[in-house]
C-alpha cells in the first residue's frame, strides 16, 4: 500500500483508536532528560506521548522478553501439577518505536524463532503491532547507526513507520495488520506529491545528520573481530569494568536469561520464570563444582563484543549491535563498544603485518 | 482433561514443561552420588544418544542438566547419576524409589557410534564423568562386534568415591574389553592402580593410532592432560572426543549460560573432538 499522510491535530484521536482494542506502549518523558516507554493507561496519557523523544534508556524489549517472565506455574514438588502459564497474551502496540530498535526486534524474532522455538516470545510478540518513528539526527554522540545500517527501518520488520513532517506524519506501511488498522482508524489520507516530496527533504536532512564512525564498512566487523581475538584490547577495555551487566540491561539485542524457582508464602506452591541475566556478571558461566568458564573479566568483555559484532550475527544473519549507543550511555566505567569498534581496526592491522613478517 | 495438556514424547512443543518420570530405582553410589533409573508415566520411552542430557528438576527448586549414563537407543526408561552440589541436585538425589521427577529432553548433538565403527575405541572417564561415558561404553558393549579393541580407564579421587562398582567389575571380568582403575590417594586394603588416570594410557600397550577413536569425559583438569596423552598415542585430533561441561539453564539454546564463543553447547555439543575444541578456544 502507498504512504498515507496523519494530521498531527488527528494524532491524539489515532492513538485513541489504537487503545480501544489493546494496550498502547509509548515514549514518555521520565524528566531530567531521559525517556522511556510507559503503558498509556488513560486518554490522558496521550497528552504525555513524546514521538519527538531522542532515546529511551530500556529498548522495547522489555515488553517482548520481561525482565520476570513465568514459565511454569505448580502447587508443589509434585511435577503433575506444573501448568505452563497461561500465556494471557493482550494485544499490544509499541508505538514510537525508533528504527535501530526495529532492527534489535528483528533480531530477537529472529533468534527466538530459531528451532526449538520460544512459545513465550513468538506468543507475545504475534499480539505486538509496530508502528514505528522516524528520527532525523542522533540523540547523542554515543550512537553509530550508520555504520550498523539501522537509519532506516528493517524490510517487513514494522506494521506503520511515521515520519514527522511538521505538521503531519508521512506514513509507510510495512504489513496488511498496517493497511487494516489504518483503513479501521480511517483517519489518513493517501499522500500527495507534496509530501513525497517533503518527506525527501527530510531524508536528505537525516542523510546530512548522520556520519559513519567507523574507519571500516561494518562487513568487515567480524573478520576484524576475529583477528583481535588475542589482542590486549580486551584487557585494556576491562580494566574499568565493573561486572555490573547494566550494557546488557539497556541492549536491545541482549536476551540471556536465568531460570529459577520461586516459592510462594506456603512454601510449596511458585512459579518456574525465567529473569534476564548477564554475561558481564562474576558467575553466568560457573558451572556445578565451581569452575568458572569465563572468570577472567577481559574475556567477559571479549564476550560481549563479540556477539554484538560476530555471533548473534553468525547465529540468525542479522548483526546483534543496532548502534543505538545506550550500552555507552548507561556505562558507569565509560566503556564504548564503538571505541571498540574504531581500535580492531588498527589492532588487526598489526596482527596482520605481523603475520605476513613471519 | 489435564492430561491434553501434558508434553509427550511426540509433541515436544512446550519446551518449558517437563515429563513426568517415576524413580524406578534408587541407589547411593556414594554419599553425595545417587543412581537413579526413571521411567516415564505417559509409558512413550525416550530415545537418545550416548553423550546427551537431561533437564532433570524438582518443583521449588529447579532444574539442573544431567547426563544419561544409560545406554542409548530407543528404551522405557533412562538412567543418570547425580551428584549433590547444590539445591536442585541434592533434592534429586533424596528421591526414592516411586518418586516423581520432571525431566525434558533429550537435548544436545549427543554421539553416533556407527562414526567409529571399525576402531579402537579408547573410553577414558574421570569422577562423575564416568556416568557420561557409561553411555559409550554401553553403547560399545551391546554391538561389541562393531568395534575392535574397546579399553576403559577410569580414575577416581579414592577407593571411596568409585562409582557404578558394579560395572566396573562386570567390565573387568569381561574378555572382550580392557578395562583399568585408577584412584589419585589409594587408602587401606586398596589394591588397585593409585595414580592420575594419564598414568593408565602409558599401560595400555601399542594401539593403531589413526583408527583409535578416544572419548575422554571429566573434569577439565583432566581433559587436558589426557588429551596430551592420547595426542602422545598417536591418535588423530579429531578421533579424540570429550564431553564439554556448562551450566544449561534452557537446553534450547537461549538462554546464554552454555554458549562459548558462536556455539550453544545445549545445542551444537556437549559432545566435540578435540579439533573442534581447539576452534572454539575457550572450550577447555
Amino acid at each position: 500500500m502507498l504512504p498515507q499522510t496523519l494530521p498531527k491535530g488527528k494524532f491524539r484521536e489515532f492513538v485513541a483508536f489504537l487503545m480501544r482494542d489493546s494496550r498502547v506502549m509509548a515514549p514518555v518523558d521520565r524528566g531530567s532528560g531521559h525517556f522511556a516507554f510507559a503503558e498509556l493507561t488513560s486518554r490522558e496519557d496521550i497528552a504525555h506521548v513524546r514521538m519527538d523523544y531522542d532515546i529511551t534508556i530500556l529498548p522495547p524489549k522489555k515488553y517482548l522478553l520481561p525482565m520476570y517472565e513465568t514459565l511454569l506455574e505448580f502447587d508443589g514438588p509434585d511435577p503433575h501439577s506444573a501448568k505452563m502459564d497461561v500465556m494471557t497474551v493482550r494485544s499490544t502496540v509499541l508505538l514510537g518505536v525508533h528504527p535501530y530498535d526495529l532492527h534489535a526486534i528483528a533480531t530477537a524474532d529472529a533468534f527466538y524463532a530459531k528451532d526449538p522455538a520460544d512459545p513465550y516470545y513468538l506468543s507475545k510478540r504475534a499480539a505486538v503491532r509496530l508502528i514505528g518513528v522516524n528520527v532525523q539526527a542522533p540523540a547523542n554522540d554515543l550512537q553509530f547507526q550508520a555504520d550498523m545500517g539501522t537509519l532506516e527501518p528493517p524490510e517487513g520488520g514494522f506494521d506503520l513507520f511515521l515520519t514527522d513532517l511538521g505538521d503531519r506524519y508521512f506514513v509507510e506501511i510495512g504489513s496488511d495488520t498496517g493497511i487494516k488498522l489504518l483503513s479501521a482508524a480511517g483517519l489518513t489520507a493517501p499522500a500527495g506529491p507534496e509530501d513525497h516530496k517533503a518527506k525527501q527533504a527530510y531524508d536528505k536532512v537525516k542523510a546530512a545528520n548522520f556520519h559513519k564512525k567507523l574507519p571500516y564498512d561494518t562487513r568487515y566487523l567480524p573478520e576484524l573481530l576475529e583477528a583481535s581475538y588475542d589482542s590486549l584490547l580486551w584487557e585494556a577495555i576491562s580494566r574499568r569494568c565493573f561486572s555490573c551487566g547494566t550494557c546488557t540491561n539497556v541492549c536491545p539485542t541482549c536476551f540471556c536469561f536465568d531460570v529459577q524457582d520461586k516459592l510462594n508464602i506456603d512454601a510449596a506452591g511458585g512459579v518456574r520464570r525465567r529473569q534476564w541475566d548477564s554475561c558481564q556478571l562474576q558467575g553466568f558461566a560457573i558451572v556445578a563444582g565451581g569452575e568458572n568458564f569465563r572468570a577472567n573479566l577481559a574475556n567477559r568483555t571479549r564476550h560481549r563484543m563479540f556477539r554484538k559484532g560476530k555471533y548473534i550475527l553468525e547465529r540468525t544473519g542479522r548483526l546483534g549491535c543496532v548502534g543505538c549507543g545506550r550500552c555507552i550511555r548507561h556505562c558507569v566505567a565509560s566503556i564504548s563498544i564503538l571505541e571498540a569498534f574504531q581500535q580492531i581496526a588498527g589492532e588487526a592491522a598489526e596482527i596482520l603485518h605481523d603475520e605476513g613478517r613471519k | 482433561m489435564e492430561q491434553s495438556a501434558r508434553p509427550s514424547a511426540e509433541s515436544w512443543s512446550v519446551p518449558y514443561l517437563p515429563r513426568v518420570a517415576r524413580v524406578a530405582e534408587a541407589r547411593k553410589f556414594t554419599d553425595k552420588e545417587t543412581f537413579l533409573r526413571l521411567e516415564f508415566e505417559d509409558g512413550l520411552g525416550i530415545e537418545y544418544k550416548a553423550g546427551q542430557f537431561m533437564e532433570a528438576g524438582v518443583l521449588g527448586r529447579g532444574e539442573s542438566p544431567i547426563s544419561i549414563c544409560s545406554g542409548p537407543g530407543k528404551r522405557p526408561d533412562l538412567e543418570m547419576c547425580v551428584r549433590a552440589v547444590g539445591d536442585v541436585t541434592s533434592a534429586i538425589g533424596r528421591l526414592s524409589t516411586g518418586d516423581a521427577v520432571g525431566l525434558r529432553g533429550p537435548f544436545g548433538n549427543g554421539f553416533d557410534m556407527d562414526t567409529v565403527a571399525g576402531m579402537d575405541l579408547l573410553l577414558a572417564a574421570g569422577g562423575l564423568g564416568l556416568a557420561p561415558c557409561r553411555s559409550f561404553i554401553q553403547a560399545a558393549l551391546d554391538r561389541r562386534d562393531k568395534f575392535r579393541r574397546v579399553i576403559i580407564l577410569y580414575g577416581a579421587r579414592t577407593p571411596d568415591d568409585l562409582l557404578f562398582r558394579d560395572d566396573l567389575e562386570a567390565w573387568s571380568k569381561r574378555q572382550d574389553c580392557d578395562c583399568m582403575v585408577t584412584v589419585d590417594r589409594g587408602s587401606e586394603g586398596w589394591k588397585g592402580h593409585t595414580g592420575v588416570i594419564t598414568t593408565l594410557f602409558r599401560r595400555i600397550g601399542k594401539v593403531d593410532p589413526a583408527q583409535t577413536a578416544a572419548f575422554i569425559i571429566g573434569p577439565p583438569v583432566m581433559f587436558k592432560f589426557a588429551v596430551l596423552e592420547a595426542l602422545a598415542m598417536g591418535l588423530r585430533k579429531n578421533h579424540i572426543y570429550c564431553s564439554l561441561e556448562r551450566r544449561m539453564k534452557c537446553g534450547l539454546g537461549k538462554c546464554g549460560h552454555c554458549q562459548i564463543r558462536d556455539v550453544y553447547v545445549c545445542q551444537e555439543g556437549p559432545i566435540f573432538s578435540y579439533a573442534d575444541v581447539l576452534r572454539l578456544r575457550e572450550g577447555i
